[in-house]
């Protein structure tokens, strides 16, 4: 299993050392956050892009499968058997899950066994000393699932059983320091890899669980599409009312980016100023349309114009214009930022 | 031979990627994929991807806010 991070590229290497055929596989749940706000934010763009999954597997030498469980991961984030971590990480599921599809796709393809980068100690969820063997229970993989990292601290396994892998040549890592992977990334010569640990799920983000959240009590019920949990990716969020919520673009590429939803919201943008593109989400009561307007010219270069022009318009392409005088940046309270 | 076509436009990366893989794994030996995307992400992912399974680029073309990727599927076995 090839997440990018500098473990997984060690497993695998250290496996590989020994003889044995390994490919690639990673999984794309929707909330990875690999290139995608970089890849929206025009300030970004200037920034190398690389999928580091893709990039290990490069290193490697190695074919790599990139799954889709956008849709059955669902179920991992809405009702996760173990809980959540300080935010709406699931972490435990989420590995149990993963190490599932793997085992199911390994007897699919005639691979003998599964090799993660997991190390004991690692991570405050999925890579505790009593954790790590539910993983293996739990996926069904049991004792197909090798940690090559930190194997010589787990019981054997059927690879090591069978003559597969010397146990030997496997690893005792344990703990959050990552002195000895990198003194192993040195002796492989890996100079260039992705900074590990933590930062890869748009769900371990605090600023994101809150959005997240926000959107389910708002729709009365925990559920999403791929498109929400983008979306909760871009832009400033504002929650005036229960019902509805401005997503402001804050620079050009958001503002692209949100235009591509421009048919499925009500939408409006000034046109007397530069300004930002803002999606309406949800039911407009009275008066909202002119709060909307009001909010956009505040994020607009006619912040302090005495008027702003705001072209409004809808999934079924009516337009309005509304000229609306800016809301002063006081009369925003500060809950109505998500 | 004509292209097969594949729209990925709109879609983040690496979503693209898993699309052309999809859409190779559907093709014979010497059949070719035209890939059109906006995320300009792909410029690195899908040569990369093409490389690690041994498929050839062999077109790169960029417009404004529009990338179409030209790939040889190359599947010898």
């Amino acid at each position: 299993m090839i997440s990018g991070g500098l473990d997984s590229l060690l497993a695998a290497r250290v496996v590989m050392e020994q003889g044995v055929h390994v490919e690639g596989i990673n999984f794309y749940t929707g909330f990875c956050v690999e290139g995608h706000t970089h890849a929206i934010r025009k300030k970004d763009r200037a920034r190398p892009k690389r999928n580091n999954a893709l990039w290990s597997a490069e290193q490697l030498g190695i074919k790599l499968h990139i799954v889709d469980i956008i849709d059955e991961y669902k179920d991992v984030v809405l009702n996760p058997r173990h809980g959540y971590g300080s935010n709406l990480n699931p972490c435990l599921d989420c590995k149990i899950f993963m190490v599932e599809k793997a085992h199911a796709w390994i007897e699919a393809n005639d691979f003998d066994f599964i090799v993660t980068g997991e190390v004991i100690g690692q991570r405050p969820m999925s890579q505790r000393r009593d954790t790590m063997p539910v993983i293996a229970r739990d996926s069904g993989a049991a004792d197909r699932l090798v940690r090559p990292l930190c194997a010589k601290n787990l019981p054997e396994t059927l690879p090591e059983r069978e003559g597969w892998l010397d146990r030997d040549r496997l690893h005792a890592f344990s703990g959050r320091s990552r002195k000895p992977q990198m003194a192993l990334a040195a002796s492989f010569g890996f100079t260039d890899y992705a900074q590990p640990a933590g930062g890869c799920c748009f769900l371990t983000d605090r600023q994101y669980s809150v959005k997240l959240a926000d959107l389910w009590q708002s729709r009365g019920r925990r559920d999403y599409e791929l498109d929400d949990i983008m979306l909760l990716k871009v832009g400033r969020h504002l929650r005036p009312r229960p019902g509805f919520k401005l997503i402001v673009g804050r620079e050009e590429g958001e503002n692209k980016f949100l235009e591509g939803y421009r048919k499925r919201f009500v939408h409006m943008f000034p046109v007397s100023h530069t300004g930002p593109l803002v999606l309406l989400d949800g039911e407009l009561g009275e008066g909202d349309l002119e709060l909307a307007a009001r909010l956009t010219a505040r994020f607009s270069k006619g912040r302090d114009a005495a008027s702003v022009t705001v072209q409004a318009g809808g999934p079924d392409g009516k337009v309005q214009t509304l000229d609306v005088v800016p809301l002063p940046g006081e009369d925003i309270p500060a809950d109505w930022y998500l | 031979m004509t292209d097969t076509f594949l729209d990925a436009r709109r879609l983040l990366c690496p979503l693209p990627v898993i699309r052309t893989q999809d859409a190779v794994q559907k093709l014979r030996h010497g059949q070719t994929l035209r890939v059109l995307c906006s995320d300009p992400g792909v410029l690195h992912d899908i040569p990369a991807w093409c490389r690690v399974h041994g498929h050839e680029v062999l077109d790169i073309q960029e417009a404004e806010d529009e990338i179409a990727i030209r790939i040889l599927v190359c599947n010898p076995d």
